[in-house]
């Protein structure tokens, strides 16, 4: 896990960055467009969209299936996200790479195959108090099915999770733990070295969801041990419709299917069904092959850049923001851990998010008002809602400056 | 910046500071919440239903300033009235912050009302505009269930 920077990196150029990016060039109302809501999906270049189309228009056939060239290169192309995936996560094996529909989906699947024939009455699921709702609601179902215990983490008024008391959360009934990389609501990195490390000792497997960290941070599942790790494409400037499950293999292994279908069998009669091999097990039907492709390409465009770079870019532009937000009379920060990613909320006193919202999107401003799928975040700091602004790496001190002089326009108009 | 001036006119940003007929019934015949799932807010109304019409109404919650003033500027227009008028009431107001009555003059019988106007250019948020008529809606027909801004 990256620390902030504290060298800025000169050789990475913004400007050029920023013309890969078709959508940035988008004016909206006459004005150039400020794209501040990165935490809910990305844009895309055109180093992806090219991918794709090329693919459905001269390369297109379904996968793992015809013996024709066709097909057989389409599957290629497809298996090729797979290595570039376990490459950039730093997986120790292919097989390990298991294609969903997303964050959400991943950890649905997680829940169903892996934690509910492992649960009995009485047992714990232990999440934390900063999850997504992905985080939350299918651990809750399976916990209510079983009659199971959701047990949560609590975190400090900065955002930050109570790791000293961790322990005593960890007991002999916890059968999972689950916890987000990078907060969307708040921005906290976790310090998952520390968590990972504490549950592994009373043998307590652990799911992160990476959603809000694999567009930012560098991570290494062989330094990260974790036994699942869990993202979404769209919000690493891949296509939406597919992500990723990494699961260790010996825990994939002795996992159930999810769903049921073509692809992960290898024989069927009507009496019984062999189940094919990782990864297949788990991509029951067609998959997302033109995503997957995409997906390839955003790996590909974000590897060129790098991620070291990535981050440092981010950790000045953070720091820039963070510093004129604060200026601002009334503007309440929320969420001031000491481990940030590039996300901020705020609040602003007297002044409803959503009115918020609205005024910077006539500036061509556009951020998030809401809760942020975290209610419960919300709750903690007993508001409504927060605005959310969180950056890309094609984001620009200038644009930061702009989202400034909006919330001055806020001020303005009410007084 | 004139759409913002026309959607945060000073009656709306006065109602939403200072609401007005903020708090609870303590003899309410109706009563309901509204929620809106999209932003989180949330509206809470008491009557005070007699005969047919309504002598009194409280509501409180937490929303924005065009919810806010919306459910405090809607406990001024409905006293009196019976449920049918304030049916077509509410109908034109819908009109008026969807754009659909532009031109036929209609909102000439909205009073007060007709400073929610500006709403149109905003079609995110019309549904903060109404989500205290839909609560009042429920209320009338006192229904149990939490009523939303979602058909
Ligand atoms: C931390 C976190 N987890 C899970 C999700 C859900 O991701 P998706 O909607 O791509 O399944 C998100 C995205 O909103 C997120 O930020």
């Amino acid at each position: 896990m990256l620390m902030p920077a504290k060298n800025p990196i000169t050789s990475f150029d913004v400007r050029k960055v920023r013309k890969d990016f078709p959508a940035l060039e988008l004016l909206i109302r006459g004005k150039p467009l400020v794209y501040l809501d990165n935490g809910a999906s990305t844009q895309k270049p055109s180093a992806v969209l090219e991918a794709m189309d090329d693919f459905y228009r001269s390369r297109y056939a379904n996968v793992h299936r015809g013996v024709y060239e066709l097909s057989e290169k389409a599957t290629q192309s497809f298996e090729e996200t797979r290595d570039k995936v376990k490459n950039f996560i730093h997986a120790g094996d292919r097989k390990e790479i298991i294609f969903v529909r997303g964050t959400t989906e991943g950890i649905n699947l997680v829940a169903h195959s892996f934690a509910r024939p492992r649960l009995q009455e009485g047992d714990e699921v232990l999440i934390t108090a900063m999850e997504h709702h992905a985080n939350i609601v299918p651990w809750q179902m399976i916990c209510a099915e079983k009659k199971a215990r959701l047990r949560v983490v609590p975190m400090d008024a900065t955002g930050t999770l109570m790791v000293d008391h961790l322990d005593s959360y960890l007991t002999d009934k916890t059968r999972i733990l689950c916890v987000a990389h990078v907060s969307n609501a708040l921005g906290t990195i976790n310090p998952l070295e520390t968590i990972i490390h504490k549950a592994h000792r009373m043998g307590i497997p652990v799911l992160v969801d990476g959603a809000q960290a694999v567009p930012h941070l560098l991570v290494d599942m062989q330094e990260l041990g974790c036994d699942f790790y869990v993202f979404s494409s769209h919000k690493m400037y891949g296509p939406t419709g597919i992500g990723i499950v990494y699961g260790k293999k010996e825990l994939l292994e002795a996992m159930s299917p999810y769903q049921g279908g073509g692809d992960m069998i290898s024989s069927v009669t009507f009496e019984k069904t062999t189940y094919n091999d990782l990864p297949y097990k788990f991509e029951a039907g067609t998959p997302a092959i033109a995503e997957a492709i995409g997906l390839g390409a955003a790996i590909d465009y974000l590897q060129a850049i790098g991620m070291e770079s990535i981050n440092s870019f981010e950790n000045e532009l953070l720091a820039h923001a963070r510093e004129e937000l604060n200026k601002i009379p009334k503007l309440k920060l929320i969420g001031e851990a000491f481990c940030r990613s590039s996300i901020f909320s705020f609040t602003i006193d007297g002044i409803h998010p959503h009115d918020i919202a609205s005024i910077l999107d006539r500036e061509g401003i556009a951020v998030r008002a809401g809760h942020h799928c975290a209610q419960p975040v919300m709750d903690f700091f007993k508001i409504p809602a927060t605005v959310r602004a969180s950056l890309s790496f094609y984001n620009t001190r200038e644009e930061i400056d702009a989202l400034v002089r909006g919330i001055y326009k806020v001020l303005d108009i009410f007084g | 910046m004139s759409e913002l001036r026309e959607l945060y006119q000073d009656m709306i940003l006065d109602h939403s500071q200072h609401p007005r007929n903020r708090g609870k019934l303590e003899k309410a015949t109706h009563h309901a919440d509204g929620f809106n799932p999209l932003c989180g807010d949330k509206v809470k109304i008491d009557l005070m239903v007699d005969n047919g019409t309504i002598k009194d109404i409280r509501f409180e919650g937490s929303g924005c300033a065009i919810s806010t003033a919306s459910v405090s500027l809607l406990t001024e227009a409905i006293k009196g009235k019976s449920e049918r008028e304030i049916e077509i009431l509410f109908g034109k107001f819908h009109d008026l912050v969807t754009g659909k009555n532009e031109n036929s003059g209609e909102s000439d019988n909205l009073g007060k009302l007709a400073v929610f106007q500006g709403v149109r250019e905003f079609p995110m948020r019309v549904k903060c505009a109404t989500l205290s008529w839909h609560t009042l809606l429920a209320a009338l027909k006192n229904e149990k269930k939490v009523a939303t801004t979602e058909k």
